[in-house]
């Protein structure tokens, strides 16, 4: 056989192949696409309006906010600063339920980020012998994420009433499942060395795991906890929305009572707060991951 | 090496087992922050007040009553009628009286399990533990009166005697009705309810019917009679929180796809390898901020005003607060890409659109696949949650049952479903992203 027929061979196979390609790309996008528009088609058919005759009125609902926030004039911005009497004097209304909500956030990260970097080190392959326990611990994981917050929220209000606790424990469980997946794959990913050393000069398994996984994976781990604070911090805000507490409460009563401007103060408020902590955080990763890289 | 060795050698470089102080003040420093922290956080959230109000005993029935289901028996005074139904529903009362009901003239003699017996009139309700008669109420005109000594576990009211001897065991009497709950561990009805024909068969009694049994409907072969029959249980409502749960698929599925289609165009437009003019680049990640930081929740409320209560409000929120997480993080993907495979490409004569779908779009698809399929299983959780506050599917249903209060089992079934639906999306996308990414390299779709 000689060069030029080879090649001719391959350039022939490359088209076969490359044709293929191009067709299974071609048959998924459109079965992509035929999905979506099914999709939208039977909701359209479940929804109470319809996509035409609500296209106009979409934008109602922020114009008759920023309508009632414009008739307040420059009163608008102290919103954030009016106080209310609380037991201990005077507080401000606002701010101190902003705060609740970043203390639910903070707190649930917190516990997340123990019980989570707990579980994780029991859920890596590479560091527990017992798999049977391995696994059992990762259902458990799976479970814990899986369990939608709002639902502990009701239960635990149900349970205790109208209080942020109940918030931070549900946004602490889901978050000790999400942590201990991620921070179970940085462990897993670790380099295995140190604790081969560790074992060699007589560790037991706590020092192993203390001296040997956790220098290495605290980095990553502190950001896989900054970018789920980011999230929690919305959840908080979301879980107030059912009685949790924090700015979602606030929020509720001005949506039933269709009061505009503060509504619209509430939503700048938390915008600016999310894109406040995302940029800390951010920052802060960066710090973080550098001094793994370095 | 003996231990004098090793002692000189500690005498030589005293530094070197020295206590890292600095580390050891971090760590302590950093141990009284978070003690700071949480008794702050103690006082803030009134933690203290929160568990003194907390009433353990709501938490008991809740538990309680997810895994068990309690008959009604309900004596009205006025009429002297008995009535037999599960969970208080009157529609599902028993027509006959089971076995553990039994009536003879004036009197009816309830067996209420757990080695207790109610002996009910319209006079008189005594409660038996085994042989010994320890609750003794007569109904008068003005009230239940009691006439055996008072429990702990008994509730007196004027108008109302209350008690529960046993957590399976409760009655209560008033002034115009005595009502008795039964509890039983399960999930009555689960299969077929009370109106079904087939109703007391077991699943697996079902599945032999399905098999080989003759026909219990002549009209329709026992397939279709089982499946109907499940499918439209009154009391659990399977079709209907099927249909549900697919409709939250659904939503998660729509919203996801469309935000990634709409980020892709617009996330270029973002990166400062792509886009010259600053002021544009800035504005463009300025809407990207400004959806994300609008939740869904708040988008949904903008869309339910717009197309009313439904999943297209729903698939809308989530379309647009994702587009804007979407549009950071290609973005993000686009401006960490590789310049050289773009200069390659341009150098042989590209344009700008050639430059970037054989320069870029390669490189960002992995990161642009495994974004989508992982907020396809987040968004099908924040799909229950819209749900419930409006927008319909699961989250809706779910919301109903835990509004009433009191078919706590209702509550747990479709919870159990939601968990079991968001761990399959979860291993779903997880291999999907495996088969998609790491199966064929860079050349994926």
């Amino acid at each position: 056989m000689t060069d030029a027929t080879t090649t001719a061979l391959i350039a022939a196979q490359y088209e076969i192949a490359e044709r293929r390609r191009r067709v299974y790309t071609g048959v998924m996008l459109i079965v992509l696409v035929m999905m979506i528009l099914f999709g939208v088609q039977v909701a359209e058919d479940a929804n109470s309006g319809s996509l035409l005759t609500g296209l106009p009125k979409v934008f109602d609902y922020p114009y008759d906010i920023f309508r009632q926030a414009y008739a307040r004039g420059w009163s608008f911005w102290t919103i954030p600063f009016s106080v209310q009497h609380a037991d201990n004097g005077i507080q401000f209304t606002y701010i101190h339920y902003l705060i609740e909500t970043i203390n639910i956030a903070i707190l649930s990260t917190l516990f997340g980020f123990l019980f989570g970097g707990i579980i994780s080190i029991i859920a890596s392959r590479n560091l527990v012998k017992n798999q049977a326990l391995v696994w059992i611990t990762r259902r458990f994981t799976d479970i814990a994420r899986a369990f939608p917050e709002i639902v502990i929220a009701l239960f635990l209000i149900f349970i205790f009433g109208k209080n942020p606790i109940a918030a931070a424990v549900a946004i602490a469980f889901h978050t000790t499942g999400a942590l201990s997946k991620m921070f179970s794959e940085v462990n897993e990913n670790a380099d295995m060395k140190a604790w081969e050393g560790l074992e060699a000069s007589g560790a037991n398994w706590l020092q192993k795991v203390w001296f040997g996984i956790i220098p290495q994976v605290w980095p990553n781990w502190i950001s896989y906890a900054l970018l789920r604070f980011e999230i929690n911090v919305r959840a908080s805000a979301i879980l107030g929305f059912v009685g949790a507490g924090g700015l979602g409460q606030q929020f509720k009563t001005f949506v039933d009572w269709k009061f505009g401007a503060d509504i619209a103060s509430i939503i700048l408020m938390l915008i600016l707060t999310i894109i406040a902590i995302d940029m800390l955080s951010t920052w802060a990763r960066r710090r973080f991951i550098g001094k793994v890289a370095h | 090496m003996d231990t004098t060795y090793m002692d000189t050698l500690a005498g030589k470089f005293p530094e070197a087992i020295a206590p890292n102080r600095r580390a050891q003040a971090a760590w302590l420093g950093g141990l009284f922050l978070l003690i700071g922290y949480l008794a702050y956080i103690w006082i803030a959230f009134d933690v203290a007040g929160a568990v003194a109000r907390s009433s353990m005993d709501r938490a008991k029935l809740l538990a309680l009553d997810s895994y068990a289901y309690k008959h009604h028996v309900e004596l009205s005074m006025r009429t002297g009628d008995l009535m037999v139904n599960l969970e208080g529903n009157r529609r599902n009362a028993f027509t006959e009286l089971p076995d553990w009901v039994e009536q003879a003239d004036e009197e009816t003699l309830v067996d209420m399990g757990q080695g207790f017996t109610a002996l009910l009139s319209v006079q008189s309700l005594r409660v038996f533990e085994g042989e010994t008669l320890i609750v003794d109420i007569e109904q008068t005109p003005a009230g239940p009166v009691l006439h055996s000594e008072p429990n702990d576990w008994m509730r007196i009211a004027p108008n109302k005697i209350e008690g529960r001897p046993d957590s399976y065991v409760r009655f209560i009497a008033t002034k115009s009705k005595i009502t008795l709950h039964v509890y039983s561990t399960g999930w009555e009805n689960f299969w077929f309810d009370n109106s079904s024909v087939l109703n007391g068969t077991g699943f697996w009694q079902a599945m032999g019917l399905v098999i080989y049994a003759p026909r219990v409907d002549p009209e329709q072969s026992n397939l279709t009679l089982v499946f109907s029959e499940i499918w439209d249980n009154n009391e659990w409502q399977h079709g209907q929180v099927m249909h549900a749960m697919l409709i939250t698929i659904l939503m998660a599925f729509c919203g996801t796809m469309l935000a990634a289609i709409t980020a892709l165009p617009l996330s270029f437009m973002a990166s400062n390898n792509i886009n010259p003019v600053g002021l544009l680049r800035g504005s463009f990640k300025r809407l990207f901020d400004i959806l994300r930081g609008v939740d869904a929740l708040i988008w949904s409320l903008v869309f339910i005003r717009a197309f009313g209560l439904g999943p297209l409000s729903g698939i809308l929120a989530l379309w647009f607060t994702d587009t804007g997480t979407f549009g950071k993080l290609f973005s993000e993907a686009i401006e960490n890409a590789d310049k050289k495979q773009m200069e390659g490409v341009s150098s042989v004569g590209a344009g700008a659109i050639q430059t970037t779908w054989f320069g870029v779009i390669p490189q960002i698809l992995p990161v642009l696949i495994s974004q989508t399929l992982y907020f396809l299983e987040s968004n099908t959780r924040s799909a229950t949650v819209i749900g419930m506050l409006g927008a319909g599917g699961i989250g809706l249903k779910l919301a109903d049952a835990m509004r009433t209060g009191q078919d706590w089992e209702n509550t747990m079934y479709i919870i159990s479903l939601i968990i079991a639906v968001v761990i399959l999306m979860d291993n779903l996308s997880s291999w999907l992203r495996i088969r998609l990414i790491k199966g064929q390299e860079k050349s994926v779709l």
